[in-house]
């Protein structure tokens, strides 16, 4: 197995280094008045990325702001969950309104445990309000939950899991190399040598 | 410019309809094979486990497409809703050349000789349209065993004193167990059950030119990219189109099949690669469509004589729709189970598949394959919060120490249960679409207990430090084990066809698919399809050769 753990400095490392590359395009963005983004604006991605770190929290490994899941569900909204779109534009805009009703201020301005009391409330269904009435906080919090989870956990190819760093976090070998990955693991052809002489 | 006549019209290049077109070419009848999708490859999809078969929250990789194909289901309000092939509630099988024998995780299992005459071990269970099939599992056997020959089946019952009787061995060794199937075997065995390695439609040699099996990780869901997990488009398939007698016609959909004013079929509507309207005419016109669209294809052929669709006067078709009630229970574990030794799933026990007083039916129990990092999220204790830093810890710490037994439960056909086409709602093509409806037999959910019981206490026994059980409710839409809407049978009042697959009402039109099954087994129904379409196929040649179908 390679890579089994990521190490603290390497992550670090990784950290910044993203960290570099998203401000200067963002800059770059400022400057031309051309968004970096597909389908949501820098104001959405920043509180959805403040979302996605809540869903999936830095801890020893990077969360999901650092994985690019935010790209990741901009990047699905100008394909496969187009449908999804005012979902995301109607829901973040009333999600923020809220909350600053509820705190005086935004989400991303808020502590981290906050963050997580005003989602723990959203995800119960409670929040209030005209946007609210016809949509449920609760199914809008579980779509960015599970969209979120498939950004961290998925496929790079689709603009999130940057750098396979989920594969990374659970041990497993990426990318999948076809054929054998465990060369030093033969433990699995100890069973049954008789099927094993038949079979290789 | 029409279309050359030909013998037979076969719709669905799956499971069934691949093996008839195959039985028919070679047999010397010409044929054309109808699939409303295309060739796919590893290649093109990789190890990307959001477009997969298994997990598919962008698109169903091996189709069919969401921007042409949709379902009407219910919404829970006594109305409908519009759903696509990557939602739940669509029931989705693929639909590709080999449908779902590309993707599948190719568990070979023969239905027990019980599961033939249900009604008859049981008696009639209430509620449920049981009956007995119109043909025994003697009469299938040398069927089934062509189909473990012809595609490929690695097996050893040595160790199962429940497997179905059959004459000869399996072509090919049984595969080695992974780690988890290695804790697994000796914890069944101190329970006093009986461990066998899971007979699988997939290499563990080389055999008839393919490789044998690498071990993937990703395979359930996923094309094999060396070939060594057998279709119908990498088996018989080929060798169909290799007699110079059968035509593949991709991206085609048929819409109708033409029953004329005597009430003979007299070939199909089709639309071609290019959406535009044809016609393909034919002697004969077998449908192996997959349980709900063959059902919709026959409700939407209404003809003079049939005007409520073909073969259907006495209201059948789409009747009974069945899948599986999947039931079992998750284990973790101090140590790590995870070896990453593909497909994962390797070991089963047959001791409750009609072996429990007080239990109609039951069914296999197998250790599950693996789960990809995404699936896993949703693997959590009831209760567990589906976010955060606790679900970010479990997933890191539990991954590789994670075991499920899963077992299919062999629901109770139901009437109220089935598919329809909408009245009002049309596909992209102008075609009325399929809606699914009704709910699961009390028995099912019976069962799934019963089993989930059994399933948790293996765990349990093998070491697991924490288990919880995975039991289904009475909502479901089957999908890719989905059966029984055209059911065989000896009255034609209360079945579709004849037990050779002949509608009742149609002569020249006959299924292949698992629309035939009375009921579906408890196991995974790849190899009992593709048995009947030896069973259906070899039955059309022998009446050919008689009558030619006119």
């Amino acid at each position: 197995m390679i890579n089994r753990s990521f190490s603290r400095r390497e992550f670090v490392r990784l950290f910044t280094g993203g960290t570099a590359a998203v401000l200067i395009s963002f800059n770059t963005a400022c400057k031309n008045k051309i968004s970096q983004w597909r389908y949501l604006n820098e104001g959405e991605i920043g509180l959805l990325d403040a979302i996605v770190e809540q869903i999936i929290p830095t801890d020893d490994f990077p969360g999901g702001k650092w994985a690019n899941v935010s790209n990741f569900i901009d990047k699905q909204l100008n394909s496969y969950y187009r449908k999804h779109q005012m979902a995301y534009r109607d829901g973040l805009a009333a999600f923020e309104k809220t909350v600053i009703q509820l705190r005086g201020k935004k989400f991303e301005e808020l502590t981290f445990n906050d963050q997580t009391a005003i989602l723990e409330k959203m995800e119960a269904g409670e929040f209030s309000g005209d946007y609210w009435k016809d949509h449920s906080s609760a199914g809008f919090f579980d779509m960015v939950r599970q969209h979120s989870l498939q950004g961290f956990y998925g496929s790079p190819a689709h603009g999130g899991n940057r750098e396979y760093i989920s594969y990374r976090m659970l041990g497993l070998d990426y990318p999948n190399v076809i054929g054998q990955n465990r060369y030093n693991d033969l433990s699995w052809r100890k069973y049954n040598p008789k099927s094993f002489e038949n079979g290789k | 410019m029409a279309n050359k006549h030909v013998n037979a019209v076969v719709i669905g290049a799956g499971a069934g309809g691949g093996v008839v077109a195959k039985e028919l070419a070679t047999g010397g009848l010409t044929v054309v094979l109808f699939e409303r999708g295309r060739w796919h490859t590893f290649d093109e999809h990789g190890d990307d486990e959001l477009t997969s078969q298994r997990t598919f929250p962008l698109k169903c990789g091996y189709g069919p497409d969401s921007e042409r194909n949709w379902r009407m289901a219910p919404d829970g309000k006594n109305g409908w809703t519009k759903v696509f092939p990557n939602e739940w509630s669509y029931g989705n099988n693929a639909a590709c050349v080999g449908s779902g024998t590309v993707s599948y995780g190719a568990m070979a299992w023969r239905y027990q000789p019980e599961d033939f005459h249900l009604k008859t071990k049981y008696g009639a269970v209430p509620g449920s349209t049981l009956e007995d099939w119109p043909l025994s599992y003697d009469e299938l056997e040398s069927y089934y065993e062509k189909a473990e020959y012809e595609l490929g089946v690695a097996g050893d019952p040595t160790n199962d004193p429940y497997i179905p009787p059959r004459k000869n061995p399996y072509p090919m060794p049984a595969f080695s167990f992974n780690r988890e199937g290695i804790i697994l075997e000796k914890a069944a065995k101190r329970l006093g059950l009986h461990p066998f390695p899971i007979p699988m439609l997939r290499n563990s040699v080389p055999y008839n030119g393919r490789a044998a099996c690498i071990r993937m990780r990703t395979c359930v869901g996923f094309a094999c990219p060396v070939g060594a997990k057998a279709g119908t488009q990498n088996t018989v398939i080929p060798v169909a189109l290799k007699t110079g007698n059968c035509e593949l016609r991709i991206n085609c959909m048929v819409s109708e099949i033409i029953v004329d004013e005597k009430g003979k079929a007299k070939g199909v509507k089709y639309y071609d690669s290019n959406n535009k309207l044809q016609e393909q005419t034919s002697d004969l016109v077998v449908v192996s469509a997959s349980a709900s669209e063959t059902a919709r294809l026959l409700l939407n052929s209404k003809s003079k004589l049939f005007p409520k669709g073909a073969g259907n006067n006495n209201g059948w078709v789409g009747r009974n729709i069945q899948d599986h009630a999947y039931t079992g229970a998750h284990g973790l574990f101090e140590n790590e189970v995870f070896d990453d030794v593909g497909p994962g799933a390797c070991i089963a026990i047959n001791d409750f598949n009609h072996r429990s007083p007080d239990i109609i039916g039951g069914g296999v129990l197998c250790n599950e394959f693996i789960r990809m990092p995404y699936q896993f999220t949703s693997v959590r204790p009831q209760g567990s919060r589906m976010w955060g830093k606790d679900h970010k810890d479990f997933q890191k710490k539990n991954f590789k120490r994670h075991i499920v037994i899963m077992g299919p439960v062999q629901e109770m056909p139901v009437f109220e249960k089935m598919v329809e086409v909408d009245p009002v709602v049309k596909d992209f093509w102008g075609i009325p679409v399929a809606r699914i409806s009704g709910f699961r037999h009390d028995n099912d959910i019976k069962v799934a207990h019963f089993l989930a019981d059994k399933a948790e206490a293996w765990l349990k026994e093998a070491g697991a430090i924490r288990t919880w059980q995975a039991v289904p409710g009475k909502q479901s839409t089957p999908s890719q084990h989905q059966s029984g809407t055209c059911r065989m049978g000896n009255d034609p009042k209360t079945s579709i066809t004849n037990k050779y697959g002949q509608l009742h009402e149609i002569d020249n039109i006959f299924i292949a698919d698992g629309s035939l099954h009375v009921n579906n087994g408890g196991y995974n129904p790849a190899l009992t399809i593709l048995t009947l379409g030896y069973w259906v196929g070899g039955h059309i040649i022998e009446k050919w050769k008689g009558t030619k179908m006119r």
